[in-house]
């Protein structure tokens, strides 16, 4: 199987099974419309007539001669041969925990999936250290031969809760002591506010990753991510943010936005990120139902198109400038990323990843919080359900209709399972919008790495 | 090549036999809890 696409000036082909991406000229790109393997030894001359109509003969008999060496390297038309893997996809050891440590939220931004931190529940929780102490030795004694192990501290919001948090990074980091070669990575999301000197430096001292959530552009996140009042957040974060990143030498954080109809523009948030002196920025569409006013629908799908565009040329012109960022959507490896196995399974959640709400209740993840169908158990009980863990440890690109027959499915793996829920009622079935604005993302992602290349073949 | 220009090592079938080693972070995690990109993740196998 093969994709192509013209973006940004190249002809882009990628050979989905070997992982290949070739940058092609013209004719190429449209021998490609005319040839499938198995290949003739010679170039069929209906080929050679219709493509003769556009391009020196010559040219087209060589052209086929690099299709067909391509082809016999198997890195183009390369063939399927991972189905068979799809079977490893079973019951892993645990390795990532979503610790809910308050179900509570101060602020009420508009759009939150966590419904201002209740998740669709009634009630506002803290988690007790109590209950934090058992996931962790949980996640410790289900972590089977797995030496890292994530632990998320999220929301709600977490820093309402933080006291907690210190005493649970200081119990993990005891336990480990148990172990030979068990490390806990301590992460945290946080909506800023309660930020303060003595957070910043805990959180910069213990936490391999932070997350820090602001829209962009003030008047962008002031209409969606307010107070209880209704009053806006930008001014208040803005600066504690930028003094956590400066003390964390720019290593390892994300500022992360979320985009709705109301900012289609929302390169233009990212780029005002990227001025704040931002280096890690992330812009995520809204996950909202159609009826919202600010929620995206298929009908947005062009102007999100092209403004995955704008801002994938924004980041070319960026670099030529000395002044580097990255997008999260559009960082691709394209040598050294993920192993053809992790790209099967996907996200893992329910299987090696869960997460725990305050009372202790067990969900595939953050995004299933609430799902009742889908509660895997309590941490107090000391087990899951292995019904629910076996259903979701089997979801992979190959028990995915849609999947199987994606182009993306190596970089986009089988998409988000609590979307596919959400949207279609089945976690195998994938939702048409993410599906195709991952592969738009894609197509760009891809893109930025050809236009690098191009540019290197230039200068040497 | 004349035509044809590559611009990777093409090698995921390579790393479908090695892999599956379970290092790496679970992918939505830490990093933006709303969508999945499993490739912009990066392997943790030094061996
Ligand atoms: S883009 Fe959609 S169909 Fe393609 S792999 Fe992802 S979820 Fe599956
Ligand atoms: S199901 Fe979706 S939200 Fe949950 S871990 Fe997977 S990608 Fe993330």
């Amino acid at each position: 199987m093969i994709h192509k696409y013209k973006l940004n000036g190249y002809n882009i082909v990628l050979d989905v099974h070997s992982g290949g991406v070739h940058l092609v000229d013209e004719l190429t790109y449209d021998m490609l419309d005319n040839v499938n393997p198995p290949f003739e030894e010679k170039c069929p001359e209906n080929i050679i007539e219709k493509l003769s109509r556009f391009y020196d003969r010559d040219e087209i008999l060589s052209c086929y001669e690099e299709v067909k060496e391509l082809y016999n390297e198997h890195i183009l038309f390369s063939d399927d041969t991972y189905e068979k893997f799809a079977k490893y996809s079973v019951a892993a050891p645990l390795k990532s925990m979503c610790l809910l440590v308050t179900m509570d939220c101060n602020l009420r931004c508009r759009y939150c999936f966590a419904e201002t931190g209740e998740y669709g529940m009634k009630k506002r929780k803290l988690m007790s250290f109590e209950t934090g102490k058992r996931a962790l030795d949980f996640l410790l004694e289900n972590s089977g031969d797995r030496e890292n192990l994530e632990v998320d501290f999220f929301g709600g919001e977490p820093l309402m809760n933080f006291d907690v948090v210190k005493q649970l990074v200081m119990y993990g980091r005891s336990r480990e002591k148990d172990y030979i070669n068990k490390h806990f990575r301590f992460t945290v999301t946080t909506n800023g506010i309660l930020l303060d000197d003595e957070k910043t430096d805990f959180i910069n001292r213990e936490m391999s990753n932070v997350v820090l959530s602001i829209d962009g552009r003030k008047e962008v996140n002031d209409r969606m991510r307010t107070h209880i009042n209704g009053s806006g957040t930008y001014d208040e974060i803005i600066e504690k943010y930028k003094k956590l990143v400066e003390k964390r030498k720019h290593q390892n954080y994300y500022v992360r936005g979320t985009f709705t109809k109301h900012n289609l523009d929302f390169t233009n948030d990212v780029l005002s990120l990227a001025e704040q002196g931002f280096k890690e920025i992330s812009a995520e569409p809204v996950v909202a139902p159609a009826k919202e006013d600010y929620a995206l629908t298929e009908r947005d799908l062009p102007a999100i198109f092209s403004e995955y565009e704008r801002l994938a040329q924004a980041i070319l012109v960026s670099d030529k400038q000395g002044k580097h960022f990255n997008f999260f959507h559009f960082m691709i490896d394209l040598d050294q990323g993920p192993c053809a196995i992790k790209r099967l399974r996907g996200c893992s959640s329910g299987n090696e990843y869960v997460a725990v709400t305050p009372d202790g209740d067990i969900y595939p993840c953050h995004q299933f919080v609430g799902v009742e169908k889908y509660r895997m158990g309590n941490i107090a009980e000391g087990k899951i359900n292995s019904d629910i863990r076996n259903e979701f440890a089997a979801a992979n690109i190959y028990s995915k209709d849609d999947c199987k027959n994606c182009w993306a499915k190596f970089y986009c793996s089988g998409g988000c399972n609590a979307n596919n829920y959400t949207y279609n009622g089945d976690i195998h079935s994938p939702y048409k919008i993410s599906c195709e604005l991952e592969k738009k993302r894609l197509e760009c992602a891809i893109m930025i790495k050809a236009a690098i290349a191009a540019e290197e073949q230039q200068e040497d | 090549m004349k035509h044809i220009r590559t611009i990777n090592k093409a090698n995921l079938k390579q790393t479908a036999i090695k892999g599956g080693c379970g290092r790496c972070q679970a992918s939505c995690q830490s990093a933006c809890k709303t969508s999945c990109t499993v490739a912009n993740q990066k392997c943790e196998n030094s061996k």
